[in-house]
C-alpha cells in the first residue's frame, strides 16, 4: 500500500458534525473512505454500576436519564422488567398512559432526527420547520406528564398521573395540525429532487447485511428486515391496538426517511385508538419496596430501535445487576460498513441516518490479567489452542479442528 | 415551497421573546419544590426516596422540622411529593431558579414558632 493510501484523519471526538463526543478514526484514499475505526467511552457515566447502589424507585428516574430523547423508552423497559419479576398486574389504564406518552415520545423524537437530517444535508430549513412542529408535541408532553424531558410519568405497578376528557382533546389537536405537517414532509422528501438525490444511494445497508449486523429500528425497517418488538412481542397496550410496521426497500439513508415519516403516520393512528379505548379504572397499584429474587430481560421498541434491558434482583430493595443494550450499540457496528469505499461527505449523514445516541450507547470493557505484567488479552491462536487443551482434559480431542 | 415562503412572510415569528415575554407552565408543572413545616411528622420518606439527596429533614424542637432542599441537585423528579403521607410536600410552577451564588440554591424552609403543636405522630 503506498503511502499517500495510510492517510488517516481523526472525527470526533469534539467535531462539528457530531452531537455527542464519539471518535470516529477513518483511513483515506483520496476523498475515499477505505476503512474506520469508531471509538465509544467519552461518555460513560457508570450508571449501570449506580443502579446497584440505590432503590428501584431511586433507578426509576436514574434509568430515565440514560438518554434525554427516548427516556420514557429506558425508563418503561426497566419498569416492564421489575414488574415481571414482582409478578404486578399493571392495570389497563396506567398501560394505555404509559403507550400513550411512548408513541408521543416517538413522534418527537422522529421530528428531531429530520431536523438533524436536514441540518446535515444542509437544509436547515427543514430543520426550522420541524423543530418547530416538535415543539407543539413537547408542550403536549409537559401537559400530560409536567416536564418537557424526563417525563416522570412511570412508577413501579403503573403511571403517577391519571389524564382528564381535557387533555385528551388537547392530545387530539395536537395530533390534527401535526398530521397536517407530516404530510407536507412526506410531500417535499417524495417530490424534492435535492433531498432525494442527496439521500438515494448513501449509506447503503442491503437486507443481507442487515441481518448479519444485527442493525435494530427503523434502520433495519429500511433495508426490508420487517421486525418490530411493538408487533412481535407486544408489551404495553400494543396487543390492543392495530397499526403496521413500515418496511421500505431503498436500503439507504433516503429510506430511513421515508420510514420514520409514514411511522410518524402511524403514532398519529395509535394515539387516536389508544384515546378512543381508553378503558376506565385505576391507574396504579401499591408495590412493596422489596421486590422478590428472579431475573428478567425486557424488550422496548424505542424511536431508535429495540432497546433490552436485563435486570436482576436479589430480593431486597435494591437490584444486584442492571444491564442496558441501547438500540445504537446494534446500529453502530453497521456504519463501518456502510461508509466503505463511500465519500468522506457522506459521513454525518450516515452516521446521523442511524440516530445515534452516543450516551445511551457508551460502555467501558476493561482487560484485566491475572498480573500487571501480562495483561489478559489472547489472540485468536492462543485462544484456539487454550480451547483445545480445555476439551483434551475433559476426554475430547479437537486438535485437528482449525 | 412557494406557497410555505409566501405564507411565512406575513407570519408573525415562532419564537418568543423570552424573558420579556413569559410563557405559562401547564398545570402539574414539576418545578421548584415546596415545604410545608406545619404538615411534617418528620418520618423522612422524602430523603429516603430521593434519587439525588436533595432533601433534608431535621427536627428542630418537640414534632417540629424543617427541610433544606437544594435546588442544585433537585432533579425535580416530584417523587418526595408523592411519597409523603401527610402532603407536606407540593411541586409548583416555579422553573427560573439559575442563580450565580451556589449558597442561594440551598433552600431553608423554617418551621414557624406554632408549628407542630396540634399534630398526632
Amino acid at each position: 500500500m503506498a503511502e499517500r493510501d495510510k492517510f488517516k484523519i481523526p472525527v470526533g471526538p469534539q467535531h462539528p458534525s457530531l452531537k455527542e463526543p464519539t471518535s470516529f478514526s477513518v483511513a483515506l484514499r483520496g476523498e475515499e473512505i477505505t476503512g474506520i475505526d469508531v471509538r465509544l467511552g467519552y461518555n460513560h457515566r457508570g450508571i449501570e454500576k449506580a443502579c446497584e447502589e440505590r432503590t428501584y424507585i431511586q433507578d426509576m428516574y436514574l434509568i430515565e436519564r440514560i438518554c434525554g430523547i427516548c427516556s420514557h423508552s429506558h425508563s418503561t423497559c426497566f419498569i416492564q422488567g421489575v414488574e415481571e419479576i414482582a409478578k404486578i398486574e399493571v392495570p389497563k389504564r396506567a398501560l394505555y398512559i404509559r403507550t400513550l406518552v411512548g408513541e408521543l415520545e416517538r413522534i418527537h423524537s422522529h421530528l428531531l432526527w429530520l431536523g438533524v437530517a436536514g441540518h446535515e444535508i444542509g437544509f436547515d430549513t427543514l430543520l426550522m420547520y420541524t423543530w418547530r412542529d416538535r415543539e407543539i408535541v413537547m408542550d403536549v408532553l409537559a401537559l400530560l406528564t409536567g416536564n418537557r424531558v424526563n417525563y416522570g410519568i412511570n412508577t413501579i405497578g403503573g403511571v403517577r398521573r391519571d389524564i382528564t376528557r381535557e387533555q385528551m382533546k388537547e392530545v387530539t389537536r395536537a395530533m390534527d395540525s401535526l398530521e397536517e405537517r407530516t404530510k407536507y414532509y412526506i410531500k417535499i422528501a417524495s417530490e424534492e429532487t435535492t433531498i432525494i438525490k442527496r439521500l438515494s444511494g448513501v449509506g447503503v445497508l442491503s437486507k443481507e447485511d442487515a441481518l448479519r449486523f444485527c442493525v435494530v429500528g427503523p434502520t433495519a425497517r429500511a433495508s426490508g428486515v420487517d421486525h418490530d418488538v411493538r408487533r412481535d412481542d407486544p408489551y404495553a397496550a400494543y396487543s390492543e391496538i392495530s397499526f403496521n410496521v413500515i418496511t421500505d426497500n431503498h436500503n439507504d439513508v433516503y429510506g430511513r426517511t421515508v420510514v420514520r415519516l409514514k411511522e410518524l403516520m402511524e403514532s398519529y393512528k395509535i394515539i387516536r385508538q389508544l384515546l378512543e379505548k381508553l378503558p376506565e379504572g385505576p391507574v396504579s397499584v401499591k408495590v412493596p419496596r422489596k421486590i422478590p429474587a428472579g431475573e428478567v430481560v425486557s424488550r422496548y421498541e424505542a424511536p431508535r430501535g429495540e432497546d433490552l434491558h436485563y435486570i436482576k434482583a436479589n430480593g431486597t430493595d435494591k437490584p444486584e445487576r442492571v444491564k442496558v443494550r441501547a438500540p445504537t450499540l446494534a446500529n453502530i457496528q453497521a456504519v463501518k460498513h456502510m461508509l466503505k469505499n463511500r465519500l468522506l461527505a457522506d459521513l454525518p449523514i450516515v452516521v446521523a441516518a442511524i440516530d445515534p445516541c452516543f450516551s445511551c450507547t457508551d460502555r467501558l470493557i476493561s482487560v484485566r490479567g491475572e498480573d500487571e505484567e501480562t495483561p489478559g488479552i489472547m489472540t485468536w491462536e492462543n485462544l484456539h489452542s487454550y480451547s483445545v487443551e480445555w476439551y483434551r482434559k475433559r476426554g475430547l480431542d479437537f486438535s485437528k479442528l482449525k | 415551497m412557494i406557497r410555505q415562503v409566501l405564507h411565512s412572510v406575513v407570519r408573525k415569528p415562532a419564537t418568543i421573546k423570552y424573558p420579556r415575554e413569559k410563557t405559562e407552565m401547564p398545570e402539574g408543572f414539576r418545578g421548584r419544590v415546596k415545604f410545608y413545616p406545619e404538615k411534617c411528622v418528620g418520618c423522612t420518606l422524602c430523603m429516603k426516596d430521593c434519587p439525588s439527596d436533595a432533601i433534608v429533614i431535621r427536627k428542630v424542637g418537640e414534632k417540629q422540622f424543617e427541610a433544606e432542599i437544594d435546588l442544585g441537585k433537585c432533579i425535580y423528579c416530584g417523587q418526595c411529593v408523592e411519597s409523603c403521607p401527610r402532603r407536606a410536600l407540593e411541586v409548583t410552577k416555579e422553573f427560573e431558579l439559575a442563580q450565580l451564588d451556589k449558597a442561594k440554591l440551598k433552600v431553608v424552609f423554617r418551621a414557624g414558632p406554632g408549628d407542630g403543636i396540634e399534630k398526632k405522630l
